[in-house]
């Protein structure tokens, strides 16, 4: 095969299939035009076809969150790459495997403005892990082959290699995936066995332990979450983890004290807060999650394990770094503790627990279902309620709808959930669920969304339509662009500028022009019927849930606050936001 | 507690200022030197001077110099960013990791006339500059030496009559047997 010569575009094909690549989410144009007539004269790797490049980004990202493999998508020179712009952004910032193959301008006219030339190289450097322009065939496989192992190992991240069209004519040689030896990039698997050591040491000399974990468990494969399940139950400890870690911990599980951060649950927090020894396992100290640096867990030990070494020390300085994949590390401190006789102080982890449970009791996720408007947290704990038994994936836009999926719907597993968590995407949800739904098409999949951002990348219900993927869009629809109306609430006075829309369309006529069902709920009592509605029409649906416009998500951290003055929700704290909250947000 | 309306947490406390002299062998490939200081701009880090060039021209890698201030968790946190980079294979820090050589070269050029003429002669004398362009009214001093010889040279050089410079930025390289 090695020394038959191929054009590149075929190279590219034959690179996607020995890579295993069963789909791959583009959008034509004439700079990639080579690569699909390749495509077209096989059946091994599927083409989706989306409605814009952003959405094969994030369908790539869907696809590549709920397998574990690399996402893939395809698109032209110039608007192409620039339109995945933000799809690269997102997978860089939530550490998403993807290969993004961009078409370019001839070689020979690179640099001259030529028809839908840009410079993507330029353009993608800063938000992707790595990028390529390859301008000889003979590189292209390689290349190709190298791009993959960079997307999926490490700490994993978006990669482009850019193909100029004389190039994907051009006749090469092809060279299958065997041994990538990079003469530079080695990331670090496996963790210092002497700090693994310490860390254990501090873990079983902790009095108010807490486990903080984030979505590196995720990206370290399944097997790091069952070790992760393993090692919490031995200990005992509790566990929080972050909005991108939901499901590697099961939320039904004792121990688990719901997510952590600015809308995090106040047992969570205040475990954070108080705990004397943290081990963050995969998560980054995100400002969301830390809130106000210097109050931060101010008593803590910290241990910090993480694949990427710049994620250590880079925002909180630690005790015990560990770089390595989680999956590895979480192997070897099962096994360091099992091999200790000495076990934390009993005394002291009851006194802990008694002092979370207190916590706990506090209910600080509560809210009161009352009067003939539906809130927004009940539709979140309806639907979880009516597709727990199912095998159900979860995506989300961005705002306070996103919040209450991440603190009403419960999972048990990981890869089920599905947010744009460090960018903050609105426009995600959508074509996350598409790329999500062609991974898994007889699973349930589900957008949790807000009306403002559905708007940003609606047009993908007609590729949902196009490929029958019955994905379920779940609009919580308060006509605000809510997280904006509630940080105007809180900090500007309640000046509510330009985030209300006063044009919505009518979602059940939309979802009906694209083909699909549109289902709209107005009443609590109505809710539970309209859902099962949805879950028993085979094919795409909007669900127009309309809920209470002015609902606020609690708990709240304001920024510049500590972990331990949160805002309640009114209907447990009795107060709501306080004189010295307000000073605080 | 006195910070404006802001969706982020402002910090007022002051940094602990230090210097790095950075070493980094890379990968002498198109966009390896764009990606280094792409890093530098795209994440707020000071460049206060830069040097490249490929030093092993059968194995391609570059030698890039950076010196760069920051405070001491940003230095670190530089190098760990640069670590990150595909094409890089080491960086090393020559003020504080591994204490190395620095060198940098100037270009000095002076209008001078008269007696300014011997006396410039005679301070290039003293810091072991060369002329390396003469004409009646000017010289042209090559000098090497750290850079705070290369600023003293330069500030003699003012009253005399500095016309314009030119520097290279500091290049490093460890001490000792080892290679840095
Ligand atoms: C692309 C993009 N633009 C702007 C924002 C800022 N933003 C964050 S949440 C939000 C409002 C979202 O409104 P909606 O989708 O209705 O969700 P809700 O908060 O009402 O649940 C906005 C505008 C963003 N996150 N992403
Ligand atoms: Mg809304």
């Amino acid at each position: 095969m090695s020394n038959q010569l191929m054009t590149g575009a075929e190279i590219v094909v034959k690179a996607l299939q020995d890579q295993g690549v069963r789909h791959i989410f583009g959008y034509p144009g004439g700079a990639v035009l080579p690569i699909y007539d390749a495509l077209f004269q096989q059946y091994t790797v599927e083409h989706i076809l989306v409605r814009h490049e952003q959405g094969a980004a994030h369908a790539a990202e869907g696809y590549a969150r709920s397998t574990g493999k690399a996402g893939v998508l395809l698109v032209t020179s110039g608007p192409g790459a620039t339109n995945a712009v933000t799809g690269l952004a997102d997978a860089m910032m939530d550490s998403i495997p993807l290969v993004c193959i961009t078409g370019q301008v001839p070689t020979h006219l690179i640099g001259s403005d030529a028809f839908q030339e840009c410079d993507t190289v330029g353009i993608t450097r800063a938000c992707t892990k790595h990028n390529f322009l390859v301008k000889d065939v003979d590189d292209l496989a390689r290349v190709l082959h190298d791009a993959f192992h960079i997307a999926t190992t490490g700490r994993p991240g978006p990669v482009v290699v850019d193909i100029p069209k004389d190039v994907q004519f051009r006749r090469g040689a092809y060279s299958g995936l065997n041994n990538i030896v990079h003469r530079t990039y080695r990331p670090r698997v496996k963790g210092d066995p002497a700090r693994i050591e310490q860390a254990v040491e501090l873990m079983i000399s902790a009095r108010r332990p807490v486990f903080y974990t984030g979505g590196g468990v995720i990206n370290a494969g399944s097997r790091a979450s069952v070790l992760l399940r393993e090692l919490v139950r031995l200990t005992g400890f509790p566990i929080t983890s972050t909005l991108m870690g939901l499901g590697a911990f099961p939320a039904s599980d004792r121990q688990w004290l719901g997510m952590l951060g600015m809308h995090g649950t106040y047992e969570a927090n205040l475990a954070m807060n108080r705990c004397d020894v943290m081990i963050n396992i995969g998560a980054r100290f995100d400002d969301r999650v830390t809130g106000r640096l210097d109050a931060f867990s101010p008593g803590s030990k910290k241990i910090h394990v993480d694949i990427d070494p710049s994620s250590i020390n880079k925002t909180v300085r630690v005790d015990v770094p560990i770089v390595g994949d989680c999956a590895h590390v979480l192997e070897e401190m099962i096994a360091v503790w099992k091999a200790k006789a000495r076990k934390p102080d009993e005394v002291a982890m009851t006194a802990w627990w008694a002092q979370v449970d207190a916590w706990r009791a506090r209910n600080s996720l509560g809210y009161r279902q009352t009067g003939d408007t539906i809130k927004p947290q009940y539709a979140v704990e309806r639907l979880y309620k009516l597709t727990r038994e199912r095998k159900t994936y979860i995506t989300t836009e961005v705002g306070q709808h996103q919040m209450w999926a991440a603190q009403h719907y419960r999972f048990e597993e990981p890869n089920r959930w599905m947010t744009s968590g460090g960018l903050g995407t609105m426009g995600y949800g959508i074509p996350a669920a598409v790329g999500v739904q062609v991974a898994h098409p007889d699973a349930l999949v589900i957008d949790i969304a807000g009306e403002a951002s559905v708007q940003m990348t609606m047009q993908e219900l007609s590729t949902a339509v196009q490929y029958r993927l019955p994905i379920k869009i779940f609009i919580l629809n308060n006509e605000y662009m809510g997280m904006v109306r509630q940080w105007q609430q809180l900090l500007h006075g309640g000046r509510y500028a330009h985030s209300y829309s006063e044009a919505l369309p009518d979602f059940v006529k939309l979802a009906e022009a694209y083909g699909g069902k549109g289902i709209r709920a107005i009443r609590p009592d109505e809710l539970d019927a309209k859902i099962q509605e949805m879950l028993d029409y085979d094919g795409p649906v909007i669900f127009d849930c309309v809920v209470d416009k002015l609902e606020n998500c609690y708990p709240m951290i304001p920024s510049g606050a500590a972990h331990d003055e949160m805002i309640l929700p009114d209907a447990v704290a009795g107060a709501g936001v306080s004189e010295a909250g307000k000073m605080l947000v | 507690m006195n910070q404006p309306a802001s969706a982020y947490f402002l910090s007022d406390a002051k940094p602990r200022p230090a210097k790095a002299t950075l070493s980094i062998t890379v990968d002498n490939e198109v966009g390896a030197l764009a990606r280094v200081v792409g890093l530098f701009s795209g994440r707020g880090y000071n460049i206060e001077s830069l040097t490249v060039a490929e030093t092993d021209h059968q194995k391609h890698t570059s030698r890039i110099t950076i010196v760069t201030s920051g405070t001491v968790d940003v230095i670190d946190q530089i190098k760990a960013q640069l670590g990150r980079l595909v094409p890089v294979h080491r960086v090393v820090d020559l003020a504080v990791d591994k204490p190395g050589l620095e060198r940098e070269m100037a270009l000095v050029k002076i209008a001078a006339t008269g007696e300014n003429r011997a006396e410039a002669l005679r301070l290039a004398e003293v810091f072991r500059a060369r002329v390396i362009d003469i004409s009646p009214q000017s010289f042209v001093f090559e000098l090497t030496g750290t850079p705070v010889k290369i600023d003293a040279f330069v500030e003699m050089m003012i009253p005399i009559g500095l016309v314009e410079l030119s520097r290279t930025g500091v290049v490093a390289i460890g001490r000792g047997a080892e290679a840095t």
